[in-house]
């Protein structure tokens, strides 16, 4: 059973008068299906406006379709009896780490989720443990997170949703405020989170070299999906996404740049191992 | 015009037990029609650093000259400093506040004192460089775009006409589409009024194809302070200090690892690919 399923999903912000009078109405995702199963790492790109987070925010209920249908695990988003398992099922990381975090000690806010769901102390405990040491920041527990990298405090923010034990989670642009090793701290974590935990991964960034290892990528414009596939898929279509405002890894780019000048390589390169190694066969 | 930082040392809290020392003997010079990128680890003291081009923040000890006078000098008009180098914040749409864009990009020029009619000439004329036409004008800022949005605001620091334009990560958030759109502004803005950019920025591939040179802050710092292809050289050294280079440029160690001859030091896609040209062209010879 796909982890997470959207049929025909419609969403409509709409700005009303004083009078409570419709003035204008945008249609932000326009029939969206997807279908994630369990496991996967999914990548989503899209410009500025596009409508991605707008569907991020549905995956777990924080927007409910206008219409359409959301599914989560087999809940159905509008189910308002499910709305915290839904909750714990998607857990949400977003851009900026110092709006997350709320506590003054690292431990205890990753502990914060899991004590509001009402999680006895001891549990809360082992799991603050272990969230700790799968996103590496064990030796950070006592600290301030105050005191800590953009790229540390998001990892933070990371193990608050890990305590929570979602299958899913949605990160929406993590890296957008962090410096090169942050970004590459994060990342690493997802990934890892991913394969050792198989803790189903839905990443929003607008770094496509990020994006490189995912399972698959969707590609949002205008609400609408444009374009899904492998990395290699979507990243052979170079002008396509120079289109839809979006681009290539720099190294897909020179790969492009080589073949047009007459060196034979193979489409799709990703990586500069890939590219290094086509070129010195 | 130069700005100049001479033996500038910051302290946030200085003399409590909460002292940090932000800035370390800091000296620095910088240009009009420089473009310039400085960049550094979250918490390297940059921000803190651009602060310091405007008078914003008052050097601990040192001094921070503006066409060779002491900004903190007695009687120094520090109020037409700012008009001279504008500053644009991180995120600099959420300062919008105005009903349309037209009337925000007015704000600046209006509290320098100028007349209706003049203020009216340069907000169309900074709406113009950045590339928002009249269709634009009476427009809520909260319609635009991400790209937009930033556009809007950076047109209201040039509406004050500043000699120099210090940005903080303006691309921040920005999708490939709106860095490129920034970036293609921000350039058009040197070469045609001979503003100097001064940016900070996490995009190394951004910075490389971009700035004249670099200024990398470490800990307070000045690690580097030079071209990029020379700043880029200590590659190994910029990760340490949890940077990084261009995807290119790993590239290039890549295949001369693997025995293609190379150039070491390229850091844009058009270097790089013609680099690698000439060096499968003179593989081919050899063999």
């Amino acid at each position: 059973m796909a982890i997470i399923k959207t049929d025909n999903l419609v969403y409509e912000f709409t700005r009303r008068d004083e009078n409570n009078e419709v003035v204008e109405t945008v249609r932000a995702v326009d029939d969206v299906s997807l279908e994630i199963a369990p496991g996967e790492f999914i990548a989503v790109l899209g410009r500025n406006g596009s409508g991605k987070s707008t569907i991020a925010r549905q995956l777990n209920a924080l927007l409910l379709p206008t219409s359409g249908t959301v599914w989560v695990d087999g809940m159905n988003t509008q189910d308002g009896e499910h709305l915290w398992d839904i909750r714990q099922t998607a857990g949400m990381v977003f851009q900026n780490p110092d709006n997350q975090i709320i506590s003054s000690v690292v431990e205890e806010d990753v502990g914060f989720g899991p004590e509001n769901m009402g999680v006895p102390t001891e549990e809360i405990w082992k799991r603050v443990d272990r969230s700790l040491e799968a996103v590496g920041m064990t030796a950070y527990r006592r600290s301030s997170p105050e005191h800590l990298s953009g790229g540390q405090k998001q990892r933070v923010a990371i193990a608050g949703v890990m305590a929570m034990k979602p299958k899913c989670i949605i990160l929406d642009e993590p890296t957008a405020m962090l410096d090169p090793s942050g970004r590459k701290e994060v990342i690493q974590t997802v990934r890892e989170l991913n394969q050792s935990e198989g803790i189903t991964v839905i990443l929003i960034t607008h770094y496509m070299e990020e994006t490189v290892n995912a399972d698959r990528i969707y590609v949002v414009d205008q609400g609408v999906v444009r374009m899904k596939g492998t990395p290699r898929e979507v990243f052979s279509q170079a002008d396509r996404l120079k289109e839809l405002k979006l681009t290539v890894p720099q190294v897909t780019e020179l790969a492009c740049e080589m073949k047009k000048a007459g060196v034979d390589l193979p489409g799709g390169i990703l990586t500069v191992e890939e590219l290094a190694g086509a070129l010195c066969r | 015009m130069p700005i100049e930082l001479k033996n500038v040392n910051y302290y946030y809290n200085r003399g409590t037990s909460m002292e940090v020392h932000v800035l370390k003997d800091v000296n620095l010079k910088l240009d009009r029609g420089e473009f310039i990128g400085v960049i550094g680890h979250t918490g390297s003291g940059k921000s803190t650093l651009i602060q310091h081009f405007n008078g914003l923040l008052r050097p601990t000890d040192g001094q921070v000259l503006y066409d060779g006078e002491d900004i903190f000098g007695e009687g120094y008009d520090r109020r037409a400093l700012r008009g001279h180098v504008g500053l644009v914040f991180q995120y600099p749409e959420h300062q919008l506040f105005e009903t349309d864009v037209f009337t925000d990009v007015c704000f600046g020029p209006r509290n320098q004192g100028l007349g209706e009619e003049q203020i009216k000439e340069r907000a169309e004329a900074s709406l113009r460089l950045v590339g928002l036409g009249e269709e634009f004008y009476k427009r809520s800022p909260f319609e635009l775009s991400g790209g937009q949005k930033r556009r809007a605001a950076i047109a209201g620091v040039l509406a004050m006409e500043p000699d120099y334009l210090v940005l903080d990560e303006p691309t921040a958030g920005l999708d490939p589409g709106g860095r490129d759109e920034i970036f293609h502004v921000l350039q058009t803005l040197r070469e045609e009024r001979g503003i100097a950019v001064i940016l900070v920025s996490h995009s190394m591939e951004d910075v490389a194809s971009y700035v004249h040179r670099i200024i990398v802050v470490n800990e307070g710092k000045i690690a580097f302070d030079d071209v990029p292809r020379e700043v880029f050289r200590h590659y190994r050294e910029l990760e340490k200090m949890g940077l990084s280079a261009p995807q290119v440029t790993y590239i290039a160690q890549a295949l001369r690892e693997r025995g293609l001859d190379v150039d070491p030091l390229v850091t844009t896609v058009p270097e790089a690919r013609d680099s690698i040209l000439k060096a499968l062209e003179e593989r081919k010879h050899g063999c």
